[in-house]
Parts: C-alpha cells; structure tokens; sequence
C-alpha cells in the first residue's frame, strides 16, 4: 500500500475515534452549543432594536443577523475543545504511543481535527435549524446555506489546528482550557456580533482588520443577501491564513516535542 | 491543680468552623493566582466587549442613560460574583471527588456550617472580579456611583455570589462531578443577562421583556445600576434586596437539602 493511503486510512481511524469521542462525551459538546445559544438568546432580545440604528445594514431582523455571530462563537469553541482533546490524548501518553508507530506525524493532528470539524458542522446544522425555526430567512437559500455551513466547518478546522499547536507545544489541557476568555476577545473584536460601521473604537478600527470579520462576514452573507463572491472568497482567503498559520506552529511545536520528548 | 477545660460554645465552634473555610477559600486565592483569573477576567471581556459592539445603543430614541459604560459596569460587576459563586460549586464538586468533603461530613459541624463557609467565601471572593471590572470601567467613562451607591453595588455582587454559590453547590452535591460546571455556570449567566442588562425595559424584544419582568435579578441588576445612571434610593433598593433574599432562601434550601442527603 502506498504512503498516501497509509496516512489517509491513519487519519480516517483516528478521526473516527475523535468523533466518537466528542459525542460520546455531551458535557464537553453543551458549552460549544448551550453558551452560543443563550448567548444569541440574549443579545437578538436584548439589543434587538440596533437594528433602527442608523447605518445599520438592511436585514430582516437581528436574529438573522446574529446567526453568523454564534456561529462563529462556536466553532471557535469547537476549536478550542479539540485542543484540549488532544492536550488529554498528550496527558495521557496516548500520542507518545503514536510518535512510536510508523505513521507521519502531521495525521495525528488532522485526525484530531476531524473531530473539531464535526463539531464545527454540528454547530453550523443547529444554528441554522433555531434560525429557521424562530422565523429568519436564508436569503442565499440553499445554496447559501451551504456555502456558510462549509464556511464554518473550514474554519473550525482552521481554529482547531492552532488549538493543537498550542496542546502540542503546552501540552497541558488546562493551558489550552485556560485560552476561552481570548476566544471571546477575537470575537468581539470582529464583526461577528455587530456591524464594524457602528462599532465603538477602538474596537471598530481592530474589527477592520481581524480575520474573523471577514470570515463572519462570509458565512452572514448567504444569510441576510445572499450569495457574494466576493464575500465568500476574502472569508476563504482567511480561512487560509489561519490555516497556514496553525499548520505552520502545529509542525513547529511537533519537532520541538519530538526533540524534547 | 489542672483547671476544668470549659466546652466551647456550639455557636462559638460553628463560626470558628466558617471562618476555617473561607479561610481555606482565601488561602486557595493566595497560593493559586492564576485560579481566579478566568473569574476576573470573563467578566471583563464581556465588559469592554460589549461596551465596543453594542455602545451605539446609547443612540435609539428611548435608551435615556448617555454612557452605556455606566449603564453596563453594574452587569459585569454581577456577571463576576455570577462566574465566582458558580466557581465555588466547581471547586465543591472537585472536593467531592477528591474525598475532601467525605472528611468534612465525619467532623462533627453541622450540614449549614459547611455550606455557609463555602457561600460566604463566595460572597467575599465575589468583590475582586468586581472592583477589578470597576477599576476598568471608570478610566474608560462610566460615571461614578457615590459611596452610597458604591455600597449597594458591592452589598448586590456579594448577594448574588451567595445565590451563585448556593446554585453551585446544589448541583455540585447532585452530580458529584466537576463535569457539571457548564450547567452551573450557564445557569447563572441565563438568570443574571436575562433581565434589562443590555437596554432599558422598554427597548428589550417582547419576549424577553417579558422573561425580564419576571425574572427577580433584574430588580438586582436595577438596584446596583441605581448609582451609576441616577440617585440611590430607597425604593430603588429594596425590590432588589427582597429579590436575593427570596432567591436565596429558595437556593440555599435547595442546597441545604442536598448536603443533607449527602452521606459519606
């Protein structure tokens, strides 16, 4: 059997296993599902009349708007907890088992993150369905709709590769735990929970430039206009960078914890 | 001739037995640091979070409070003692698991006694996040409350982590499993943002005004905001106090309840 094939069946068996796991385990899904919702819960009654602010982007309620807001908190959480699995696989030696068996090391992370992206998708599905179900439109149908639930799956995934960086190079679950407080202060600090036009500085001005403004915007669009190419290509384009960027300190923080065992 | 030792006094004893516990609560604040930075620091972020997302509220027609950093700050303070008491149910919960707990149920204090030394250290725990959230929010423009609206604000936060802790606590010796932390910190997070937290009553989608209306913490986040968009008066206070009283004689029974079903 080819290398190639090797690596794909390595990353399929432990993917499978990593999937098996989030779910076997609902206490560790429910904060990446049960904060985003009270959350959305909370700010679509709490700050819904933004919507007659002036400026504030036609849409068809805040609901709609926010979709992509909790969206985003999600994954981010998915990808975060998909870093503290594999901190818990490095705690308990089971990755040392894996150095020691005549695989690549890269499919020991991206069997990891297999996991993360059915979580991303998980939450995507469920966001979607309490949208619907309290009367928002996807005004990209469903081709919108799809386009915003890979969006989000990708971007999970691209979260999840610098979450196991981190557990790979800490190698300490309560490290990776202890990065939930900076996923919120991305978030805030993007467009996902409020135009960037009406953002108070210097919020506004950081939003800008964040990557995940343009991935919210991204996956908002399919739902409150529709489907913008141009849109979804700067969100895949940033999809990009985070991955780069996690594959890049992933690989750094492999050598290194292979060379220091 | 060796002098007879008098017994100490039950009430005597109990109280020594609290002051032992928050002690050892304080002591874990002292030797851990970093434990309480989660807790300092979420409420925080959703503070200077929000004020960056949502500060433009100020602007609807209705929203009569100009600064929503004075209007936010009280909520932050709360969502602290909210993130603290839940903090103490985790900590019990990890106690439980630990057999801690198994060794302070053979002593001979009283079910009550274990649990108010856990709330109390809550209740007095619960002030760091918030004067933290304070010191932040002042520089940054919320107005300032007066003293007597200082001391409302911190006698609110203190309450309220005592209803948290006791909400911990009840679902800590429920499960016996720090793997219920989400469900008491979600619950707490529902019961204090589920009121006017982002916007005036009247600027809150029906629904969730409704749910405000009824929901008792919002008499407590009204009563601590009192100071920071207005004056402190007295009929701005009490419906709050007669809130966390009620919550926690409801709570705290609960708890109760369950520490004594509690065996070793």
């Amino acid at each position: 059997m080819s290398g190639l094939a090797t690596n794909l069946r390595v990353v399929r068996a432990l993917g499978l296993r990593s999937i098996r796991q989030t779910f076997r385990r609902p206490q560790l899904m429910a904060p990446i599902l049960v904060f985003p919702t009270l959350l959305l819960a909370i700010q679509t009654g709490g700050a819904g009349s933004a919507v007659d602010l002036p400026g504030f982007p036609p849409v068809q309620s805040f609901l709609q708007f926010m979709l992509a807001g909790a969206m985003m908190q999600a994954l981010m959480l998915a990808g975060n907890s998909g870093g503290i699995a594999l901190a818990v696989d490095l705690e308990m030696g089971f990755v040392d088992r894996l150095f020691a068996a005549p695989i690549a090391r890269y499919t020991i992370v991206l069997g990891r993150l297999a996991g993360t992206a059915a979580l991303g998708l998980l939450s995507a599905l469920w966001f979607f369905a309490i949208g619907i179900a309290f009367g928002a439109e996807i005004e990209g149908g469903i081709a919108g709709a799809a386009i915003a639930v890979l969006l989000v799956t990708a971007t999970a995934m691209a979260v999840g590769g610098i979450g196991s960086a981190i557990a790979l190079r800490t190698g300490t679950a309560s490290v990776v735990q202890g990065l939930f407080p900076l996923v919120l202060v991305v978030l805030f600090l993007s467009s996902a929970f409020f135009p960037v036009d009406l953002m108070i500085e210097p919020a506004r001005t950081i939003a800008e430039y964040n990557p995940f403004s343009f991935i919210a915007e991204g996956v908002r669009e399919p739902i409150v206009a529709g489907i913008d190419a141009r849109d979804t290509a700067e969100a895949l384009l940033a999809i990009a960078a985070i991955v780069a960027l996690g594959m890049g300190l992933s690989a750094r923080a492999l050598r290194h914890r292979l060379r220091v065992g | 001739m060796e002098a007879a030792t008098l017994p100490i006094p039950t009430w005597r004893a109990n109280l020594a037995t609290i002051g032992a516990l928050m002690a050892r609560a304080r002591n874990e604040i002292l030797r851990v640091p970093g434990a309480a930075i989660p807790g300092v620091l979420a409420p925080t972020i959703f503070f200077l979070g929000l004020n960056g997302v949502f500060g433009a509220l100020t602007e609807l027609r209705g929203f009569e409070v100009g600064s929503y950093e004075s209007f936010l700050v009280p909520v932050s303070m709360l969502q602290g003692a909210g993130f603290t008491g839940a903090a103490a149910g985790v900590n019990l919960a990890r106690d439980i698991e630990q057999g801690w707990l198994d060794r302070l149920l053979v002593s001979p204090a009283p079910r009550w006694v274990l649990l108010a030394g856990t709330v109390l250290a809550a209740s007095t725990r619960a002030l760091i996040p918030a004067t933290f959230v304070l010191a932040i929010a002042l520089p940054l423009g919320a107005g300032w409350p007066g003293i007597d609206g200082l001391l409302v604000t911190y006698l609110m936060v203190a309450a309220m982590a005592a209803v948290a802790a006791c909400w911990g606590s009840m679902l800590a010796l429920r499960f016996k499993s720090q793997s219920a932390a989400p469900l008491m910190q979600s619950g707490m997070m529902a019961l204090v943002l589920f009121t006017t937290a982002y916007a005036p009553l009247a600027l809150l989608q029906p629904w969730l005004a409704d749910v405000a209306e009824v929901n008792p913490v919002t008499e407590v986040v009204e009563a601590a905001r009192q100071g920071f968009v207005g004056g402190v008066t007295w009929a701005g206070t009490w419906p709050g106090l007669v809130a966390l009283v009620a919550l926690l004689a409801v709570l705290g029974s609960l708890a109760l309840r369950e520490m004594r079903r509690t065996n070793v």
